[in-house]
C-alpha cells in the first residue's frame, strides 16, 4: 500500500516543553485516518508540521515518498480547529483570495467556487460580508475553501464542530465523497462516534507520544476481551450456567434470569466464540449471541488510563 | 512573490475600502481647514475683547502716555479719592485701576504707583503698563543728562544684524527658522505616519488573530510573507491617503488663488509662510513683497530634490522598522487593550525625537545632542531630516554622519524585522494569555 504521508521520529519542543516525542506515523493513501488524542496531546503540533507552519526539531516527514517541501503546500488542504474568516470581507472575494494563496489561478478558482456554491446552494452569498453570515454558514464557506484546490491530502481538525446535525451530515457525506474520489484524509477529533463511522486507520497520541496506531478493525480485535452477550430461551437457566462453568474458565459474568428467558454476559479466558456457541446451542434455543467488540471510545479511554497508571 | 503581491493587494483594498478610511481621507482636510478657521476666529474673538483700564492720575509727570489701542483702552478718572475710584472701577466691571500718586520726582511716582485688579493681572497688560513707565523713566533720566525728547525719539530706531556664511553667502533673516520649520514638518509627518499606520498594522494583525483566520492563511503562505505584505499594503494605503490630500490641497489652493484673484507671482512658492490678506492689509506691501521674494528665493534654493529623496529613504526605513515592531506587538497580544504596555516604549523614542528635534536641533543643528539623535536609528529618521534642511556638507550635515546614520538604520532595519518576524511567527499561534517581556524573549529562541 502506498502512503501519502509518513513521519519518522518527528520531535518538536517549545522551550522546555516537549510537544511531540519521536512520532512515527504511516498514513495510507486514499483512506480516512483518525488522529486521536485528548486536548493538548500534540495533535495540532503535528498537523502544523505537516502544513509546514512549523518545522520539526528532529525527524523527517515524507509526502508521497518525497521529503516534505514547500511545493507540497498546494497539495494539502487544512481546516484548522480554530477557524475564521475576515469578517468585513465579502464571501466570494475572500474565497477567491484564499484559493489564490493556495496557488490557484483566478479563473480556475472562480469556476470551482461556482460549482461548490451551487452544490451547497449558497450561490446568493457571494456578495455578502462574512459578518452577515451565521457561524454554521461561515463554516460551510470555510469547508469549500479547504477542499477547493482538490488537494491530495486533506486535514480536518474537528470538522463537525459548529455544525447542526443536518449540516454535519452534509459535511460527512462530502468527506466520504472526497475519499471516494481518491483523496487521503487526516481526521483529528475527540468525537469518537464520528471516528467509528469514518476512520479506517487511527493513531492515538497522548502526552506528546504515539501510544497506539493501526487499522481500526485490527485494533478492535486486539482489544476485544472475549466478552459475549447471550440471550437464551430456557426454564432452568441456573443449570446451564453451572454447566458452562464446568466447561469453560469464566473470569467474570453477569446473569439475569427472567421466567423462561436467560440473559447473560460472560468473559472467557480463551476459547473461540465458535466453541461456546456450539456448546450453548446444544442446551437451548439461542435468541442472540454477540461478541462484544470495544468501541473506539472504549479503546481511547482504556489506553489512556493504562498509560496514566503505568507511565 | 505572487503570494506577497496578493497579500499586499488584499491588505491595501481592505484598508482603502474601509469606511473610516474613506471618511478620514475626505473629512480630515475639511476638519483641518475648519480648525484653522476656528482658531483664527477664536483668537480674534479673544483679542477683540478690549481690556478697559481706569487711570487715577494725581501726578504731573504723566499726561498722555496711555494711548488707547486695539486691545486696551484707558479711562481717565481724575479728582476722585482712591477708594472711590477702586470701587467704581470694580462696579463698572473694568479690568483694573492704575493709581499714579503725586510725588516730587518721577522716580518716586513710579515706585509708589499701584495697579489694582480683581485678580492677578495678565502679564501682557502688566508688560504694557511697565513699558509705558520704562519709556517715561528712560526719557526722564536721559533728559537729566541733556538729551531732549526729540533726540530721544531718534535713537529708538530698530536694528537688524546682517549675517553671512564663511563662503560669503548672505543669509536672509528668519530663513534658518523656515528651514528648521520645513525639516521639522517632515519629521513630524514621519512620526504621525508611523504612529497612525503602525497602529493600523497592529490592529490588522490582532484582527487576524481574533478572527482565527491566521492559521488558514499561514498554511498557505509564510508568516514572514504575511507580515511584510501587511506592512507594505497598509503603507501603500497611507501613501494613497497622502496623495489624495496633496492633490486635493493643491486643487483647493488653485481655486483659492483663482477665486481671490491673488497674483501668485508675488509670493511664488512661499504662500504658506505669508498667509492670506498680506498684500492688501499692510500699506507697505511693496517692502513686504521684496522680503517675501527674497525668502521665496531662499526657499527655492533649499535642496528640495536632496531633501525629498532623503525624506523617502528615512521615511521608508523608519516606517518599516516601527511597523514591524507594531506587527510583532499585534501578534503577541489577543486584544487591543493589552497593547498599551508594549506600545508606549515604541512611541517614546518617536516623541523624544520630536522634542529633541524642536528644542535642540532648531537651536544648534550640529550640536552634540542633535548629532547623537540623528545617528541613533530609532530617532534618526525624524532628527536627521530636521538637520538636513540646512543641506549637506559645509554649513549642513557632514557626509560621514549621513552615511553612518543611514547604515545604522539599515542594519537596525534588518535586525528588527528579523526579531519581529520571530515574535510574529510564534505570537500569531498563541492564544489566551497576555505575554510578558520575559516570554517574548523566550519566543525569540524557539
Amino acid at each position: 500500500m502506498n502512503h501519502i504521508l509518513v513521519t519518522k521520529e518527528v520531535s518538536k519542543s517549545y522551550g522546555d516543553y516537549t510537544a511531540l516525542n519521536k512520532i512515527s506515523l504511516e498514513i495510507p493513501e486514499n483512506s480516512i485516518y483518525g488522529l486521536l488524542g485528548p486536548n493538548g496531546a500534540g495533535k495540532t503540533s503535528l498537523i502544523r508540521i505537516i502544513n509546514q507552519i512549523t518545522y520539526p526539531d528532529s525527524g523527517e516527514v515524507f509526502f508521497n515518498g518525497k521529503p516534505l517541501n514547500p511545493s507540497h503546500i498546494a497539495m494539502i488542504g487544512y481546516l484548522p480547529e480554530e477557524r475564521g474568516l475576515y469578517k468585513s470581507m465579502k464571501v466570494g472575494e475572500q474565497a477567491l483570495y484564499l484559493a489564490q494563496l493556495k496557488g490557484m489561478s483566478k479563473t480556475e478558482a472562480k469556476q470551482k467556487l461556482k460549482y461548490w456554491f451551487e452544490r451547497f446552494e449558497i450561490g446568493d452569498w457571494w456578495n455578502k460580508k462574512v459578518q452577515e453570515l451565521s457561524k454554521g454558514m461561515a463554516q460551510k464557506v470555510q469547508f469549500i475553501v479547504t477542499v477547493l484546490h482538490e488537494p491530495k491530502l486533506l486535514i480536518f481538525d474537528e470538522p463537525f464542530s459548529g455544525f447542526d446535525p443536518i449540516n454535519a451530515n452534509i459535511i460527512k457525506d462530502e468527506i466520504l465523497e472526497l475519499k471516494k474520489k481518491g483523496t487521503s484524509i487526516i481526521f483529528s477529533t475527540h468525537r469518537m462516534e464520528s471516528v467509528e463511522e469514518l476512520c479506517e486507520h487511527i493513531a492515538l497520541i497522548y502526552k506528546s507520544e504515539k501510544i497506539l496506531d493501526g487499522r481500526l478493525i485490527d485494533i478492535k480485535n486486539e482489544y476485544k476481551k472475549n466478552i459475549f452477550e447471550v440471550g437464551m430461551q430456557t426454564l432452568n437457566g441456573l443449570e446451564i450456567v453451572n454447566d458452562l462453568k464446568k466447561h469453560f474458565t469464566i473470569s467474570s459474568e453477569t446473569f439475569e434470569i427472567e421466567k423462561n428467558q436467560l440473559n447473560f454476559n460472560l468473559q472467557v479466558v480463551s476459547k473461540s466464540s465458535q466453541e461456546i456457541l456450539t456448546h450453548l446451542a446444544s442446551k437451548a434455543p439461542i435468541n442472540h449471541f454477540i461478541e462484544k467488540i470495544p468501541t473506539a471510545s472504549d479503546i481511547f479511554i482504556e489506553t489512556i488510563q493504562n498509560k496514566g497508571v503505568n507511565g | 512573490m505572487d503570494k506577497l503581491l496578493l497579500i499586499i493587494k488584499r491588505e491595501y483594498l481592505a484598508k482603502v475600502r474601509n469606511k473610516s478610511f474613506v471618511i478620514m481621507t475626505f473629512l480630515s482636510p475639511i476638519l483641518m481647514v475648519a480648525m484653522v478657521v476656528l482658531i483664527a476666529f477664536l483668537t480674534r474673538l479673544n483679542d477683540s475683547e478690549k481690556q478697559i483700564i481706569t487711570v487715577l492720575n494725581e501726578s504731573d509727570f504723566f499726561s498722555n502716555e496711555f494711548v488707547t489701542t486695539e486691545t486696551t483702552s484707558y479711562i481717565n478718572l481724575s479728582n476722585l479719592p482712591l477708594q472711590v475710584a477702586i470701587d467704581s472701577t470694580e462696579n463698572m466691571g473694568y479690568y483694573g485701576l492704575l493709581h499714579i500718586p503725586e510725588a516730587s520726582n518721577i522716580e518716586e511716582v513710579a515706585t509708589k504707583t499701584f495697579f489694582y485688579t480683581k485678580e492677578a493681572p495678565s502679564t501682557s497688560i502688566l508688560e504694557k503698563l511697565e513699558g509705558v513707565f520704562k519709556t517715561r523713566l528712560e526719557q526722564d533720566r536721559l533728559y537729566k543728562i541733556g538729551v531732549s525728547k526729540q533726540q530721544f525719539s531718534t535713537i529708538e530706531e530698530p536694528f537688524t544684524m546682517q549675517t553671512a556664511t564663511f563662503s560669503g553667502e548672505l543669509n536672509v533673516k528668519g530663513f534658518n527658522e523656515i528651514k528648521a520649520f520645513i525639516g521639522g514638518g517632515f519629521g513630524y509627518l514621519i512620526m504621525m505616519f508611523i504612529i497612525i499606520y503602525g497602529g493600523f498594522v497592529m490592529r490588522s494583525v490582532i484582527e487576524e488573530k481574533t478572527s482565527r483566520i491566521i492559521e488558514v492563511i499561514i498554511s498557505s503562505v509564510k508568516p514572514f510573507q504575511l507580515m511584510m505584505g501587511k506592512i507594505i499594503g497598509t503603507s501603500l494605503a497611507g501613501i494613497t491617503q497622502f496623495a489624495i490630500w496633496i492633490i486635493s490641497g493643491s486643487i483647493l489652493l488653485t481655486v483659492v488663488i483663482f477665486f481671490f484673484d491673488i497674483d501668485p507671482s508675488s509670493f511664488d512658492a512661499s504662500n504658506q509662510m505669508v498667509g492670506q490678506g498680506v498684500p492688501t492689509a499692510i500699506p507697505s506691501a511693496s517692502m513686504i513683497n521684496e522680503k517675501v521674494m527674497a525668502l521665496g528665493m531662499e526657499i527655492y534654493k533649499i535642496p528640495w530634490v536632496m531633501l525629498i529623496s532623503f525624506f523617502v529613504i528615512y521615511f521608508l526605513l523608519g516606517y518599516l522598522i516601527y511597523s514591524s515592531i507594531y506587527a510583532a506587538i499585534g501578534a503577541a497580544v489577543d486584544n487591543e487593550t493589552d497593547t498599551q504596555q508594549f506600545v508606549f516604549p515604541v512611541i517614546m523614542p518617536l516623541m523624544l525625537a520630536i522634542y529633541v528635534g524642536f528644542f535642540s536641533v532648531f537651536n544648534n543643528p550640529n550640536g552634540p545632542t542633535a548629532v547623537a539623535f540623528s545617528l541613533f536609528p530609532l530617532t534618526s529618521p525624524i532628527v536627521m531630516l530636521m538637520r538636513l534642511s540646512s543641506g549637506i556638507g559645509e554649513g549642513g550635515v557632514p557626509v560621514w554622519q549621513l552615511i553612518t546614520s543611514i547604515l545604522l538604520l539599515i542594519i537596525t532595519f534588518i535586525g528588527i524585522v528579523w526579531l519581529s518576524s520571530k515574535i510574529y511567527k510564534i505570537g500569531i499561534l498563541m492564544y489566551g494569555k497576555k505575554p510578558t517581556y520575559k516570554e517574548l524573549y523566550k519566543w525569540l529562541k524557539y
